[in-house]
C-alpha cells in the first residue's frame, strides 16, 4: 500500500520536472534557467526518498543526501559561473579598461 | 490501511500539491523574483511534507535522522541559492514586475 503511494508519488514528480523542462527551454534570461534547475535538484531529492520507500531500501537515503549536497554546490556554482560571464566578462572588463584610458 | 499510512499518504498529498504549485509557479508567473517566491515554497514545505510522510516508514531512528539532514541540507542551499540568483538578477538591472496599469 505505502509502496504503491510513493511509485504513485515519485511518478508524479517526474512529470513536475517534465513540465518545468519548459521554463529551462523558454529561459529567457539565465535567473529563470538557474531556477528551474533548483527546483529539480529538490524534486529529485524527494523521488529518491520516495523511490527508497518503495524498494524498502534504505541505502537511497545515502543517494539522496548525496543529491541534496551536490544540488546545492551546483546552483552556487552555476550562479556564480552565470555572474561572472554576464556582468564582468572579459567583453565588459575591456570595455572598462577603455574607458579609463 | 492503518493509521501511519493514512497519514503518510495525506502529507504525501499535501507535499505533492507544493510541489505541483511550484512548477505551476515556475512556468506561469511573470519575472524572475516573482518566480523565486513560487520556488522556496516547493523547495521548503513540498520536500518538508514529503521527508514527513516518509519518516512514519523508517526502519530505524538512523534513517530519520537521515531524512532530517536533507531536508536541512536542502534548507540551506535553496535560501543560498535563491538569494544569489535574486542578488544577482537585480545588479544586472532587471526590474521587478509590477502590475500593468
Amino acid at each position: 500500500m505505502i509502496a504503491d503511494a510513493a511509485s504513485a508519488g515519485a511518478f508524479f514528480l517526474l512529470v513536475n520536472i517534465g513540465l518545468g523542462l519548459v521554463r529551462v527551454a523558454r529561459g529567457p534570461t539565465t535567473a529563470d534557467r538557474l531556477l528551474a534547475v533548483q527546483l529539480f535538484g529538490t524534486t529529485g531529492t524527494a523521488i529518491l526518498v520516495l523511490l527508497s520507500l518503495r524498494d524498502n531500501a534504505p541505502d537511497y537515503l545515502n543517494i539522496a543526501l548525496v543529491f541534496a549536497l551536490l544540488a546545492g554546490i551546483l546552483g552556487v556554482v552555476f550562479t556564480r559561473y552565470w555572474q561572472w560571464t554576464e556582468n564582468t566578462a572579459p567583453a565588459k572588463t575591456e570595455d572598462r579598461r577603455r574607458e579609463l584610458e | 490501511m492503518n493509521w501511519s499510512e493514512a497519514i503518510s499518504i495525506v502529507l504525501f498529498v499535501a507535499g505533492g500539491i507544493f510541489f505541483l504549485a511550484g512548477t505551476v509557479g515556475i512556468l506561469r508567473l511573470p519575472d524572475v523574483f516573482t518566480r523565486l517566491h513560487a520556488l522556496t515554497k516547493a523547495d521548503n514545505l513540498g520536500l518538508g511534507l514529503v521527508m514527513l510522510g516518509a519518516a512514519f516508514h523508517m526502519d530505524s531512528w538512523q534513517n530519520v535522522v537521515k531524512l532530517v539532514f536533507i531536508w536541512i541540507l536542502v534548507l540551506v542551499a535553496s535560501a543560498t541559492v535563491s538569494h544569489l540568483i535574486g542578488r544577482n538578477a537585480l545588479m544586472q538591472g532587471q526590474k521587478p514586475w509590477e502590475k500593468a496599469e
